[in-house]
């Protein structure tokens, strides 16, 4: 298991280079000069060559990246363009905004793909696995922007039940989290039913009906222990998904997350911003990616073991 | 146990070529499936609709009377009615016309990106399956970098260098669909590679070239075909959410994203603005998804439960 892991951390050096390297590289390939958007246009030639100097982009590109990648290990992204503030003091409280959403509507996806997916697999072929499938597939089909605005629309606006933005209450969670919620669990009630569909037709299972154990005690603790192990695969797939969906989501509510920050960074041009965020969100992503495949590993070998 | 009895049991005489079997037992498969069937023709005419509105003039004023960009402020904020189907937006443009319009730009978006992608990825997988070693690290590590920004946001990476367009857009979704591609086509090669008869036919002196375009080829060529239907969906998705952010198409183009960007000021007093041109992506990736649903089981009938 131990070497399991470090093999793993292992492999994960070449990635977190590669995507510090494609981050680092969003700035040099853009068109036009760092220094004189930091300027801004008007600035004179002096301002600029004195921005250069300092930022040191006048090295050479490797010898930039490495003191880039320096600054980054310590968490230091430089300074916002728009604020002037370091970027990470900005993205601190930002950042837990965003994670309380990813994860509360992570939440409400697997409590409900997973409950939709038992019972379609259960009642395969009836009208009740018919309709969720039907519901499921609508969910991943739907702009969950537009989920987002509907909700708004009726909820907040025609009904006035919830706050139609901001964040923080637990009325203004609502809405945000079964906008991003929703396309997950309808991912995750497709995987549990096919799961558990194969797990059903297997021998032992067939086994345990012959010798006349109730079906509710089959399902719940012979197939699901089973079933729900590639469900964890997904897992950190879809946290990814969600994580970056909080771009929109942020944007619809009017939420003070990451997502937000990014977008409006990048409309600002405001680069050290950017990079920060894009660097901070995928490494997470990696990292819950490597939690899950190890989770992943440890479900499957116990159940090896239990036989 | 019955399968290995079947697929032994087929008389010796009566031989079909293979890949005609295949085929039609794809067909056969694929049109038991009813809802694939429809979404397979909600495609299709989608796709005509775009196409002969966006390039015949004549049709285009008999389907959508009003102009899609001609702005009348007499008449904005006009809810549905026989007139103007669905409602018209906060400059008093036609919606159904605009989003008839959009169609154009929303299945080019998707077609186009995934095929780019596919150029890329689809070369890139069987490479790296074929030859393995060195080789295959480098590309799957490359793939892994891309694969480590989830969702849109390596869409978004693209977008900040390359500045909000809708070519631009395109671009980033390519790029965005490429290790999909490239990890699928790697797997299915793999595979492919480890059969017997490959290994007769390089015996027998083929070249690479000639083993990977007439044998690896079309054995991993379902799983393009279906990845590629599901990416579509996926890739419509992704580019109406960039359009909807400000960074894709950019006003007055018809993109439906940005429609919907334009109706959510105005949810109090016209929820029709924003409604419709969802309502419109919700219809198009439902219908690739289902195809690509049925394609899938109808490809692969192991994958099917």
């Amino acid at each position: 298991m131990l070497t399991y892991i470090l093999r793993r951390l292992i492999q994960l050096i070449p990635v977190l280079f590669g995507v510090t390297l494609f981050v680092f590289l969003l700035m040099h390939l853009t068109p036009g000069n760092p220094a004189q958007l930091m300027a801004g246009e008007q600035a004179p030639q002096e301002v600029i060559d004195r921005i250069e100097n300092r930022l040191g982009l006048n090295d050479p590109l490797p010898v930039q990246y490495v003191r880039f990648l320096g600054n980054v290990v310590q968490l230091d992204f430089g300074t916002s363009m728009r604020s002037n503030l370091p970027v990470m003091d900005e993205i601190r409280y930002k950042f837990f905004v965003t994670i309380e959403l990813a994860i509360y509507s992570t939440l409400l996806s697997v409590f409900i793909g997973i409950i939709a997916g038992i019972v379609s697999a259960v009642r395969q072929y009836t009208f009740s696995d018919i309709a969720i499938m039907f519901v499921a597939l609508f969910g991943l089909s739907m702009p969950n922007f537009w989920l987002g605005l509907m909700l708004m629309q009726w909820f907040s606006i025609n009904l006035g039940w919830f706050p139609p933005t901001g964040w923080g209450s637990a009325s203004q969670v609502v809405l945000p989290v079964i906008t991003l919620g929703t396309a997950g669990a309808a991912v995750i009630a497709r995987m549990t039913r096919s799961s558990m569909l194969e797990v059903i037709s297997q021998d032992y299972i067939r086994t345990a009906r012959a010798k006349g154990v109730r079906e509710r005690v089959i399902i719940y603790r012979h197939a699901l222990k089973n079933a729900l192990i590639p469900v964890v695969t997904v897992l950190g797939l879809q946290f990814g998904t969600l994580l970056s969906g909080t771009v929109l989501t942020e944007q619809v509510f009017a939420i003070n997350g990451m997502g937000r920050y990014v977008i409006d960074s990048i409309m600002a041009r405001d680069f050290p911003a950017v990079q920060a965020s894009i660097i901070i969100i995928s490494v997470m992503f990696v990292f819950v990616n490597l939690i899950v495949d190890i989770s992943y590993r440890f479900l499957n070998k116990r159940i090896d073991l239990n036989g | 146990m019955s399968l290995h009895a079947e697929s032994t049991a087929v008389p010796r005489e009566k031989v079909e070529s293979p890949r005609v079997k295949s085929i039609k037992d794809f067909f056969r498969r694929f049109t038991k499936n009813k809802p694939a069937v429809i979404g397979f023709f909600v495609i299709l005419f989608l796709v005509f609709l775009a196409i002969t509105v966006s390039s015949f003039s004549r049709f285009d004023i008999i389907i959508t009377p009003h102009d899609p960009s001609t702005v009348n402020l007499v008449d904005r904020f006009q809810g549905p009615s026989s007139e103007y189907w669905f409602g018209t937006d906060h400059m008093g443009r036609d919606i159904f016309s605009r989003i008839v319009h959009g169609m154009i730009l929303t299945l080019g978006i998707g077609f186009v990106s995934v095929i780019m992608g596919g150029i890329i990825g689809v070369p890139l997988g069987i490479i790296a399956g074929f030859y393995g070693g060195k080789i295959d690290a480098i590309i799957m590590r490359f793939v892994d970098v891309l694969l480590a920004f989830p969702g849109i946001l390596l869409a978004l990476a693209i977008v900040s260098i390359l500045g909000g367009s809708l070519i631009n857009v395109t671009i980033a979704v390519a790029i965005y669909s490429v290790p999909g591609f490239a990890r699928i086509v790697r797997g299915s090669t793999l595979a492919t590679k480890k059969l017997e008869y490959i290994d007769a036919i390089r015996a027998l002196g083929a070249t690479d070239t000639r083993i990977i375009f007439l044998h690896v080829l079309p054995n991993v060529l379902s799983p393009i075909i279906v990845n590629a239907t599901l990416y579509i969906a996926t890739a419509i998705l992704t580019a109406a959410g960039l359009s909807f952010l400000g960074l894709g198409a950019q006003p007055p183009a018809p993109e439906w994203g940005a429609m919907l960007n334009d109706g959510r000021n105005h949810l109090r007093d016209a929820g029709h603005i924003a409604f419709f041109p969802g309502l419109a992506i919700l219809v198009v990736v439902l219908a690739f998804n289902i195809f690509g649903d049925g394609l899938r089981d109808a490809l692969d009938p192991k994958m099917k439960n």
